[in-house]
């Protein structure tokens, strides 16, 4: 070998040495979600774009990793330099200074591109916090098949009213079919997402302006009659340990008539591999109460933030931005079709006429997410945001205990009244304790 | 006079055995079965038994999405340090309670078991602070350390029991043939007790290994065991239940073997001491 080639080969082991020597590790806690495999998968993408970054994950079922990811960052751990956190979290730990705002994610990024309403969820100042990564809202997701056999039409706008008659008429409990299937399994993510919202929907609200609980209200009362009224009387068996997969897995083998969740859920009901009854499904916007406009929609998503106590900050940011961009999405497109590209974060996805016509739920998706307001979720006047949930940090803990008290009257240990009692003694107790009004 | 035992009353009492063990048995016979299911077979109402078409693509999957056997290394050094770090403190304690008890010696004993009752969420902030504060965090040592304190006061409890049994003359004999205290432990107290060492061993070994709370809480990429591993395929939104069996399958799988060969010893130290 000449000696010209020997250095040269000695060069080159130096250069891949240093390469290596200057590679960052950066850590990302993620939940387990289809999207987010996806995105382990192609991490060959990021890797290509970023030879001096290299990534771990730490994938965990999502309470597991709330408690888990929560504790870091209250306690300045700096185990993680990626989050994959909701929008309940993002204003409470950026009030916090717990997160660093994304500021300067490059030319190409757009985030004026984000859907506004997801958007206002992660800005807290002026500033955005967390980058959406996934956001879903709620709608109505009904067997087309079976309310046509009932004789019903499905309106524009169906109210609670209509949502009764046809789960009487579509409900066959000899043939195993429950005109609705709805969460009863006790949590604040799990029946009480579905409650808040729908209480929003009748016009109720968590607490009045000077944070005095309402569970005392005719609107609380409609609620929870009209709730358990349907679910006792046309619900699937069991239904107060029902979540989102209980009820999917019912949905997906016809043993529902109506059901509304998660907008993502319509991905797995209308996808034939997995659903029995894929070529009859329908989508309706929520329901609303007789009369009235506001369908209480939810909204959730999950994003990705950077905890001010990471290390690695510009390695975080860069894979951030990677994962949040628009050509991420045409990645995912590229390599597993458009209808499996996260859905809810950008509008110009929803402008894209390929994904309109592959995924035929994205126009009932954008409009859920376009209607969900997260800044005044009820028609009475409150001292919080948030859909679903209070955006307070007590929330977490209150939320779960009212419904536990909710799916207990589910499974008929007391009635609406008493549990409406027992909800609003609890909150009046935890709120007091908390220090509110504050 | 020896009592006669019926035939009837032997299938009697063996049909009821075997319906225990089949019931305590089913739920690992399900997660196995539906382990091999596909995730629309997963969730089929009613639940498909033995007739689907079994596909091994969640053990391909999960092989795939993780690296096993991390998880399954960091599980081993985890569950076996912490078990032979609390035996070398526990066996000298549990001597000296059983053989030279103190005046406080049961007050002791009842304290160090009333720390289990609390919940373990209750200290977890000090100690994750502690711990990071030492470098400890997403380390094998921190977790042997945590895991060798939490099941400490189990162990000295099952060898104290043990020990108790064992006639103090027989180290009394000892010692007057000149065995120093080192070798009356080494030589004379541990062979005796050696079907409860070996039980009080291998039921700390399947405490730490299915430790879940610590083991998910003090770590994140490097030192995370099995527990992890499994906490990555469950979710509340989305069909995974196929490849959360495949996963803790594979997970438990070691344990299982551990146990089923050990289980002569396992049945007769417990049945040596405290659990009579």
């Amino acid at each position: 070998m000449s000696s010209k080639l020997r250095g040269l080969l000695g060069a080159c082991s130096l250069v891949a040495l240093g390469a290596a020597a200057h590679a960052e590790t950066i850590t990302v806690a993620t939940v387990n979600n289809g999207d987010m495999i996806r995105m382990q998968g192609l991490m060959a993408d990021f890797n290509e774009k970023h030879p001096d970054i290299q990534v771990e994950w730490v994938t965990l079922e999502e309470n597991v990793l709330r408690q888990r990811v929560t504790t870091d960052i209250a306690t300045n751990g700096g185990q993680y330099d990626v989050l994959t956190i909701g929008n309940y979290e993002v204003p409470i730990w950026a009030a916090q200074n717990w997160l660093l705002p994304l500021e300067d994610m490059g030319a190409d990024y757009k985030p004026e591109d984000f859907l506004a309403p997801v958007a206002a969820g992660l800005t807290v100042d002026g500033k955005l916090y967390a980058a959406p990564f996934y956001a879903e809202s709620s709608m109505l997701m009904y067997r087309t098949d079976l309310l046509e056999k009932a004789g019903l039409t499905m309106p524009e706008n169906p109210d609670w009213d209509f949502i009764t008659e046809a789960a009487e008429k579509m409900t066959d409990k000899g043939a195993e079919i429950y005109g609705i299937c709805l969460r009863g399994k006790a949590g604040w993510g799990e029946n009480m997402a579905f409650l808040t919202s729908m209480a929003n929907s009748e016009g109720a609200r968590w607490f009045d302006a000077d944070w005095k609980p309402q569970f005392d209200s005719p609107e609380w009362k409609t609620t929870l009659d009209t709730y358990l009224n349907l679910m006792t009387n046309y619900g699937p068996p069991g239904a107060s340990s029902n979540g989102f997969n209980e009820n999917l897995a019912l949905f997906q083998t016809g043993k529902c008539g109506m059901w509304i969740d998660a907008t993502v859920a319509a991905s797995f009901v209308s996808n034939p591999n997995e659903s029995t009854v894929a070529e009859h499904v329908g989508y309706a916007p929520s329901p609303v109460r007789a009369g009235g406009d506001n369908h209480g929609n939810w909204l959730w998503s999950w994003n990705l933030a950077i905890p001010a106590s990471s290390q690695k900050q510009d390695a975080a940011k860069a894979f951030v931005a990677w994962a949040t961009s628009q050509e991420y999405t045409a990645l995912v497109a590229e390599h597993e079709g458009i209808a499996n590209v996260p859905p809810g974060t950008r509008t110009s996805l929803y402008e894209n006429q390929e994904y309109l016509t592959a995924a035929p739920f994205a126009a009932q998706t954008l409009a859920a997410i376009e209607a969900a307001d997260t800044q005044s979720p009820s028609d009475q006047e409150v001292p919080y945001t948030g859909g679903q949930f209070v955006s307070i940090p007590e929330f977490q803990a209150i939320g779960t205990a009212v419904g536990q008290v909710f799916s207990a009257a589910l499974a008929g240990t007391s009635d609406a009244d008493q549990a409406l009692a027992a909800a609003q003694a609890l909150t009046t107790r935890e709120m007091s304790r908390a220090g509110y009004p504050k | 006079m020896a009592r006669t035992v019926t035939t009837q009353r032997k299938v009697i009492v063996t049909a009821i055995a075997w319906t225990i063990a089949i019931a305590i048995f089913f739920p690992i016979l399900w997660t196995f079965l539906t382990s091999f299911k596909t995730e629309a077979d997963a969730i089929a109402t009613p639940p498909k038994f033995l007739f689907f078409n079994w596909t091994t693509e969640n053990y391909t999957t999960v092989q795939g999405r993780s690296n096993y056997f991390l998880h399954f290394w960091n599980s081993v050094i985890i569950s076996v340090g912490s078990t032979v770090a609390a035996l070398i403190i526990a066996i000298p304690a549990a001597w000296s309670m059983a053989f030279v008890p103190g005046k406080r010696t049961k007050d002791i004993l009842m304290w160090m078991l009333s720390t289990k009752m609390m919940p373990a969420v209750g200290v977890l902030v000090p100690i994750y602070l502690l711990f990071r504060d030492t470098g400890l965090l997403d380390t094998r040592t921190g977790l042997v350390i945590v895991l060798t304190l939490m099941n400490l006061p189990i162990v000295v409890w099952m060898l104290y029991t043990y020990f108790k049994e064992i006639p103090g003359e027989i180290l009394e004999a000892a010692r007057m043939d000149g065995a120093n205290l080192t070798r009356e432990i080494i030589y004379v107290l541990t062979p005796m007790a050696v079907p409860g060492i070996a039980s009080t061993l291998l039921l700390n070994i399947i405490l730490a290994w299915n430790e879940a709370f610590w083991t998910l809480n003090l770590t994140a990429s490097k030192s995370a065991p099995l527990t992890q591993f499994i906490a990555s395929y469950s979710s509340p939104e989305g069909l995974f239940y196929a490849k959360l069996s495949a996963a803790s399958m594979m997970a438990i799988a070691p344990i299982i073997v551990l146990g089923w060969f050990s289980q002569k010893q396992l049945v007769r130290g417990l049945t040596f001491g405290a659990v009579k």
